[in-house]
């Protein structure tokens, strides 16, 4: 039998008040692989990561991590299921009133309860790491440009080397070589890490380059699963559209045309 | 006819359902807030920005109700001939009523505003959702350092609003209503019992904890970027000030009954 995948859910529905937005999602990782979910906007990419991240409860089906059941794991200890976890957000989220270096510092600090000085060097290591000088860690979030802030919330996410890393959108709002960058420094900060990933994003070029496995999302449902370099011969007309970013095709937008 | 009282069934669910969230509020703030680890730090900074930085605000405020108080007083007393009652009434007034109502309506005014804008842009930036991320509870971090700081200060200002308040109408009286200065301060103090202050600075720490709860859940539940924050400012302060009102009257029919 082969290896449990280590993310799994199924049947995952969430709805908020008659919207429903997650229709029975189906989907697996695999230990160590980097999984990335496309999707248009508002399909209900951020809502499945926080469900699997316990922000969200969903309506129905059953999430499971390395097997055991996320409800279980978070009833018994919630601040140990979420050590493991690392999450960059869409807009970084980065702590306005404290300065760079304790926001990379702060699981450390406030979740494990660290010593400052020990935690202030693990900061400034992974600062180092994303390419981000000792200068930087002492300003505030709120100076920095936009492309540093995605940095220094991937910082953050892989501050306590946790062993599932999720990514909302890391490269969109940025301009391509930036975004490259950033993909650059996902992809071998996860491979130091030998982190299990999920990115969601709608930027194909970050796709195909962090991705071992491309999972479709539309209308709060995986309609597409396979391996990364496979996406080019899905067969799937809501797939191939996508890629190819056409007006025209099974997928449509809710636009007057004239 | 039906269509109307459709609306009235409406309004009442409407509200039935924010009572109970507000409940849920309550309990999860209280829940998690009495487990450790406990965020000294977060407290003392609160402290400093819910009761220092509201001392000026209080204090001018006390001030000239103190010397209104006085010139009323003497105007309504001298129509019975009873001028002498300046004293006891404007420090009974003070003590009992005033003092705590008008600094918990400026307090409302100041920092449930300040909390709600704060928590709901940490909101709707997923910044609260961040710090779950890092194995931080958020209502330990944010809200109950709130919480306490309110219940804590509003008393303290009070009391120097009580203090300011009687100085005030001591400064009207003997400068501009001829009373003497030995006389004013005897009769004060003949009349004023403990528990008209003590029921003074009970109110006032509900009323600190009214101010915090609404600024934390107004703050929580606000959504739609900066709109949905302005809103849940506004929620803050008006549901504040009229919560502060109602219970003080229910405060005073419990503390006065004999
Ligand atoms: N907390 C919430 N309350 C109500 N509706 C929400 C909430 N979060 C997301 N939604 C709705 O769910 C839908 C999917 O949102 P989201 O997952 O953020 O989309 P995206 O795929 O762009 O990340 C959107 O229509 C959004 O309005
Ligand atoms: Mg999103």
């Amino acid at each position: 039998m082969a290896e449990q995948p280590h993310i799994e859910l199924e049947d995952v529905r969430k709805s908020f008040g008659p919207k429903h937005v997650l229709n029975g999602i189906n989907l697996a990782v695999d230990r160590g692989h980097s999984l990335v979910v496309i999707g248009g906007s508002g399909t209900g990419k951020s809502v499945m990561l926080k469900c699997i991240l316990g922000l969200l409860e969903p309506d129905s089906g059953s999430i499971t991590i390395g097997g055991k059941s996320e409800v279980a794991l978070k009833g018994a200890e919630p601040d140990q299921l979420m050590r493991r976890f690392g999450m960059l957000f869409q807009g970084a989220a980065l702590f306005d009133s404290i300065p760079v270096w304790e926001n990379v510092a702060f699981g450390l600090i406030q979740g494990q309860k660290m010593e400052r000085t020990e935690a202030r060097d693990i900061a400034f290591a992974k600062l180092g790491q994303v390419g981000l000088t000792a200068e930087v860690g002492e300003l505030y979030p709120a100076e920095l440009s936009g492309g540093m802030q995605k940095r220094v919330g991937l910082a953050r996410a892989i501050a306590a080397d946790p062993e599932i890393i999720f990514f909302d959108e890391p490269t969109t709002g940025l301009d391509p070589i930036m975004a490259d960058v950033i993909n650059d420094l996902i992809v071998s900060c996860v491979k130091q890490l030998g982190a299990t990933t999920v990115s969601i994003t709608h930027d194909m070029a970050s796709a195909r380059k962090i991705a071992d496995d491309i999972a479709m999302i539309y209308k709060g449902e995986i309609i597409w699963q396979g391996a990364a370099d496979t996406i080019d011969e899905s067969d799937n007309d809501h797939v191939d559209q996508f890629i190819h970013g056409r007006a025209d095709g099974p997928i449509q937008m809710d636009v007057l045309r004239p | 006819m039906v269509n109307f009282v459709a609306q009235i069934g409406r309004v009442v669910l409407a509200f039935l359902e924010e009572i109970g969230r507000l409940s849920l509020f309550t309990k999860n703030a209280m829940f998690a807030g009495m487990l450790p680890p406990f965020y000294l730090r977060q407290v003392f900074d609160q402290l400093v920005r819910i009761g220092y930085n509201s001392l000026p605000v209080v204090g001018l405020t006390a001030f000239f109700t103190g010397g209104v108080l006085a010139l009323q007083i003497y105007i309504g007393g001298s129509r019975f001939n009873a001028e002498s009652v300046v004293p006891s009434i404007v420090s009974l007034a003070i003590t009992r009523e005033l003092g705590p109502v008008l600094a918990g309506l400026m307090v409302a005014g100041r920092v449930a505003a300040a909390i709600a804008a704060e928590l709901g842009t940490m909101r709707v930036t997923e910044q609260i959702d961040a710090l779950t991320t890092l194995s931080t509870n958020p209502y330990r971090y944010l809200v109950m350092p709130r919480l306490m700081a309110a219940v804590i200060t509003l008393p303290i200002l009070v009391l120097i609003g009580d203090i300011i308040g009687v100085m005030g109408s001591y400064i009207v009286a003997t400068t501009s209503l001829g009373f003497n200065s030995g006389a004013f301060i005897r009769n004060m103090v003949d009349f004023l019992e403990v528990r008209d202050v003590v029921s003074g600075l009970i109110k006032a720490g509900v009323f600190g904890f009214i101010i915090a709860l609404m600024g934390c859940y107004h703050g929580f539940n606000s959504r739609g970027g900066a709109q949905g924050v302005g809103r849940a400012t506004t929620n803050a302060v008006v549901s504040a000030a009229i919560l502060i009102l109602a219970a003080n009257y229910a405060l005073t029919n419990i503390l006065f009954s004999e």
